[in-house]
């Protein structure tokens, strides 16, 4: 682990291809991290999933041919973010599934990712633009 | 067979499906094309037991839901077996479990389905 600008909190960085299931070693990297902060089996376990919804999401919607993701250790929580230098996207437009409308209707089944994100993270932000999408998704550390 | 499907068998009535590995497109699109199959055949009730998917993707899982409306039609029945805590977590936000039962485990569910 490097240290970030501040020279304090440890920030690991991977650089992501976009080829098939490669978000699993993401996940590999958040569950050894969050081992290291000793969040528990639940948490490390909403962070992989939000990981890999957030990965799929920036490999399928941001037409570039690589993601970047940070990890970010701090004294309270552990911040994550997914990067891409993409096209951007308006989060506005994104509108809130719910399995009602899909099921016996013409609508997709999917789309599910950002309410997914959403709903497993403490925190989530997009700060997105023609220049790409940044994910910044944030977890509590346990209380001792 | 594919690799994401580990075994398909019936019992009581009840075709069990056991996933294998990442549950993801791949993974759904395999278990859709079972679920065609038994179905074209007759069978209306399956049980898809995931013991060995403790890691899944909203893709994959949105293929369910098409497995879900196509039983609908039929009055049958999905239910889901060996769900990781973070894979039952995942279905209840996306509001799969409104509409499957979830057992402990492939005995208990064959005892409420057959």
């Amino acid at each position: 682990m490097s240290k970030n600008f501040m020279g304090k909190e440890p920030v690991v960085e991977l650089k992501l291809p976009v080829i098939p299931d490669i978000e699993l070693s993401a996940t590999k990297t958040a569950e050894v991290i969050s081992k290291h902060m000793n969040l528990s089996e639940e948490k490390s376990a909403e962070i992989s999933m939000a990981l890999i919804e957030s990965c799929i999401n920036a490999f399928e919607h941001s037409k570039t041919k690589e993601i970047f993701i940070h990890f970010i250790v701090e004294p309270d929580k552990l911040t994550v973010k997914v990067i891409d230098k993409g096209v951007g996207f308006d989060k506005s437009k994104v509108e809130i599934p719910n399995i009602e409308n899909k099921l016996n209707s013409d609508e997709r089944k999917r789309g599910w990712g950002l309410q997914l994100v959403s709903e497993l993270m403490d925190s989530v932000e997009y700060n997105s633009d023609e220049s790409g999408t940044t994910v910044t998704m944030t977890k509590k550390r346990d209380n001792e | 067979m594919s690799d994401s499907i580990k075994n398909v068998e019936e019992k009581d009535g009840v075709i069990i499906i056991s996933t294998a590995g990442y549950f993801n497109n791949l993974a759904g699109e395999a278990v859709l094309e079972v679920f065609t199959e038994k179905m074209e055949s007759g069978s209306t009730k399956f049980l898809v037991d995931m013991n060995d998917s403790k890691v899944v993707n909203s893709i994959g899982v949105s293929i369910l839901i098409e497995i879900i409306e196509k039983l609908q039609v039929v009055n049958g029945v999905m239910a889901f077996t060996n769900l990781a805590g973070i894979v039952e977590k995942t279905f209840n936000i996306m509001g799969i479990t409104k509409y499957c039962e979830v057992y402990d485990s492939v005995d208990s569910a064959l005892e409420k389905l057959s």
